[in-house]
């Protein structure tokens, strides 16, 4: 089932004079509970199209379908409620509040949707989430007391607790020792097995590519590969007209 | 829901950072402590400064009778014989603007003491309520009471240039001094009022009942028709053990005529004589309520004078215009000075907090930039910045209310200055310190709602 579609996407920067043109018409296809690792080094445009694909920034011309609702041209407050409801993001850095708890870190992004839930309801579901990603005993700990594998978990259950059907991952392993990787991104193949969340892994490591089914390369604003899982037509068809530009 | 979430969330970014908020409350708390102490402190001053000038007279009124015409000579203000003591009782009674009221009968006289006398500037009759009037206290001794005046009784008050020179080192109280062949005992001694505005010396004064003064002292000028009778009747049978106010007025004026019998009184009555005063003197409440009190005798004295009102006053009322204005003036002008600097600190507080918010936002960039990935629109990012600054601004009123009340407490207690509790001042403060974190929290907030959640995220 299609869950995320991109047609001749494209975003050009303006910088003064000059259009930087870093996207180039890009058409890509992800299903519903996949996992795919988008891959190409710094400077390819990855960054770009996963804030686009993050309904954080909004592309130039091009057409961008999530779960079948066009929402390329939706405001800046239209995306935040789509970032809300069906995005998870974690981040290479973690990004978690820095004096605050565990516990209330992952409530966070409740504070700007569950206005249907009580206080109790929040809290039931973040110590759920944070139970899930093994941190049940640590949910009073600050940052600051967490080693950087909790941490990401932390961002995880975060990401994990407005139950989202899509997981952003940018570089998740990228501030994390090699075990820790490993314990991480086997997380995020329990969670797109058990749960059938799609999740989108943004990096440049191989390694970690690896974990996922299949990899988008991305190299200098077009789709080198992998765009579209399935059959061979819809690869030719699609992606090698877009290739040539 | 949703910005009861928010305020939360404002409360706790506040607490992560508890030492920054309370620097920021810091500049709100002076603002309004400073707004506050310079409120009540002025105020106090101020009103001590209306008190002072009160005491110059400022809110007296002078109510003069009127001119008397005879054959069309005019013999001047306070000529005719208009207004009663009872008069002055009305105006206590009805006049709410007027503080209070006493009557006043002029006396004129040299006083003895021993081998020493003087003639002093004014000799006044009045009642116990004129030193309240006037403001002024006794250095020495008691006033006399309602009962001294009621019964025209021998006792008098003196001002100090009058004791010094009566008395010289001699203490005053309770010696009798002479006036008109009167003796009055001297009950009290009157603190120093110094000269007035026209440069006559208020301490050269002696004051007495009016009673005593009108009926003891001026009798001999006046003829009243009952005593008058009484005491040249004495030879007849009818009156002879009656009267014992026969000694009470021993000035009386020989009599050239013989007296009348009962019989004839009642064939030729004299027409009755009320008695008059030449004065009544009147507080004001304040500076404030002079014309009010203005407007209130001169309606009642209408009444109770009967005027048509095709018939001009037949008093006068006289106020210190001039001393009034002057004050009036003075108060505005401390009251804009006040403003003006209350006014500098709220703002420099407000400054403050602005420039702590724009460290704010800047500092928790990357936060901003991970509530927006997670779904929080603009307006979220607004309201929660907004209500930072407000609940700054809130608390820093709150404790700078505290602050300001017991450095004021303070100001009175140790330096003995005067302060007046502004509730004014204390609402305005709120108000303010509410508007200042509004305004001055506005830009920051706004800031910070339109950051590029990219860049935000990106931001080191």
């Amino acid at each position: 089932m299609e869950f995320i579609r991109l047609v001749k996407l494209t975003k050009t920067y303006h910088l003064g004079e000059m259009d930087v043109p870093v996207l180039k018409g890009v058409s890509m296809k992800v299903d519903k509970g996949e996992m795919v690792a988008l891959m190409g080094v710094s400077g390819s445009g990855k960054s770009t199209l996963m804030n686009i694909l993050g309904c954080l920034d909004h592309p130039t011309s091009g057409q961008y379908f999530l779960e079948g609702q066009e929402i390329s041209r939706l405001t800046a407050n239209e995306r935040a409620m789509i970032r809300n409801r069906k995005i998870g993001f974690v981040f290479q850095s973690f990004n978690l509040l820095a004096r605050t708890s565990a516990l209330e870190n992952v409530m966070m992004p409740l504070a700007y949707t569950a206005g249907h839930l009580s206080d109790k309801e929040t809290r039931r579901r973040a110590i759920e989430v944070l139970t899930r990603v093994g941190l049940g005993d640590r949910m009073d700990h600050e940052p600051s007391q967490l080693s950087g594998g909790q941490q990401q978990r932390v961002a995880i259950a975060r990401a994990l607790v407005n139950k989202p059907p899509l997981l952003f991952a940018d570089e998740p392993t990228g501030n994390l020792d090699s075990r820790t990787s490993e314990e991480i991104l086997a997380m995020f193949q329990q969670l797109n097995e058990q749960e059938g969340i799609t999740i989108i892994l943004v990096t440049h490591d191989a390694t970690v590519a690896g974990h996922a089914r299949r990899a988008i390369r991305i190299r200098d604003g077009l789709i080198e590969a992998g765009a579209y899982t399935g059959s061979e037509d819809d690869l030719v068809g699609a992606a090698g007209g877009e290739a040539v530009p | 829901m949703r910005i009861y979430r928010t305020t939360r969330n404002s409360v706790r970014a506040l607490r992560r950072n508890i030492m920054r908020s309370i620097l920021t409350t810091l500049g709100i708390v002076i603002g309004v402590a400073a707004v506050i102490v310079i409120m009540e402190v002025g105020n106090g001053t101020s009103a001590q400064m209306q008190k002072r000038i009160a005491s110059l007279g400022a809110n007296n009124l002078q109510v003069i009778p009127g001119s008397a015409m005879t054959g069309g000579i005019n013999y001047g203000a306070g000529s005719s014989m208009t207004l009663t003591p009872q008069d002055c009782d009305a105006i206590i009674r009805d006049c709410t603007a007027v503080r209070g009221a006493a009557p006043l009968v002029r006396a004129n006289g040299t006083v003895v003491y021993g081998n020493n006398n003087t003639l002093p500037a004014t000799i006044w009759g009045t009642t116990a309520d004129y030193l309240a009037v006037r403001q002024w206290d006794l250095d020495e001794g008691l006033s006399f009471t309602d009962q001294d005046v009621r019964n025209a009784g021998n006792v008098c008050l003196l001002g100090l240039t009058t004791v010094a020179q009566l008395f010289g080192r001699e203490d005053p109280i309770g010696k009798e001094v002479r006036l008109a062949n009167v003796n009055l005992r001297v009950v009290g001694v009157l603190g120093r009022k110094g000269a007035n505005m026209f440069g006559q010396d208020q301490d050269d004064v002696l004051i007495a009942p009016w009673r005593t003064i009108k009926f003891r002292i001026n009798a001999s000028g006046q003829t009243s028709p009952q005593p008058q009778y009484t005491q040249n009747s004495t030879a007849t049978i009818s009156n002879a053990t009656v009267n014992s106010l026969a000694n009470l007025y021993p000035n009386t004026a020989p009599q050239l005529y013989p007296a009348q019998s009962p019989t004839q009184q009642a064939d030729t009555p004299q027409p009755v004589r009320f008695t008059t005063v030449n004065q009544i003197i009147c507080a004001a409440g304040s500076t404030a309520e002079v014309h009010l009190a203005i407007d209130q005798i001169s309606d009642l004295l209408r009444e109770r004078h009967h005027l048509r009102n095709d018939q001009d006053d037949d008093f006068t009322i006289r106020d210190m215009t001039e001393v009034v204005n002057v004050f009036a003036s003075n108060a505005k002008t401390m009251a804009i000075l006040l403003l003006i600097v209350a006014c500098v600190s709220l703002v420099v507080g407000g400054v403050g907090i602005m420039n702590i918010m724009l460290v704010s936002v800047t500092e928790r960039t990357r936060e901003i930039g991970l509530r927006m990935a997670v779904g929080a629109r603009a307006r979220d990012i607004l309201v929660q910045f907004l209500l930072e600054a407000i609940m700054l601004c809130l608390a820093g009123g709150a404790i700078g209310i505290v602050f300001g009340r017991s450095i004021s407490m303070g100001v009175e207690h140790f330096m003995h200055w005067p302060i007046a509790v502004s509730f004014v001042a204390i609402a305005i403060s709120v108000i303010v310190s509410a508007s200042v974190g509004l305004i001055f929290g506005f830009y920051p907030a706004w800031k910070a709602s339109n950051l590029d959640p990219i860049e935000a995220l990106r931001y080191e």
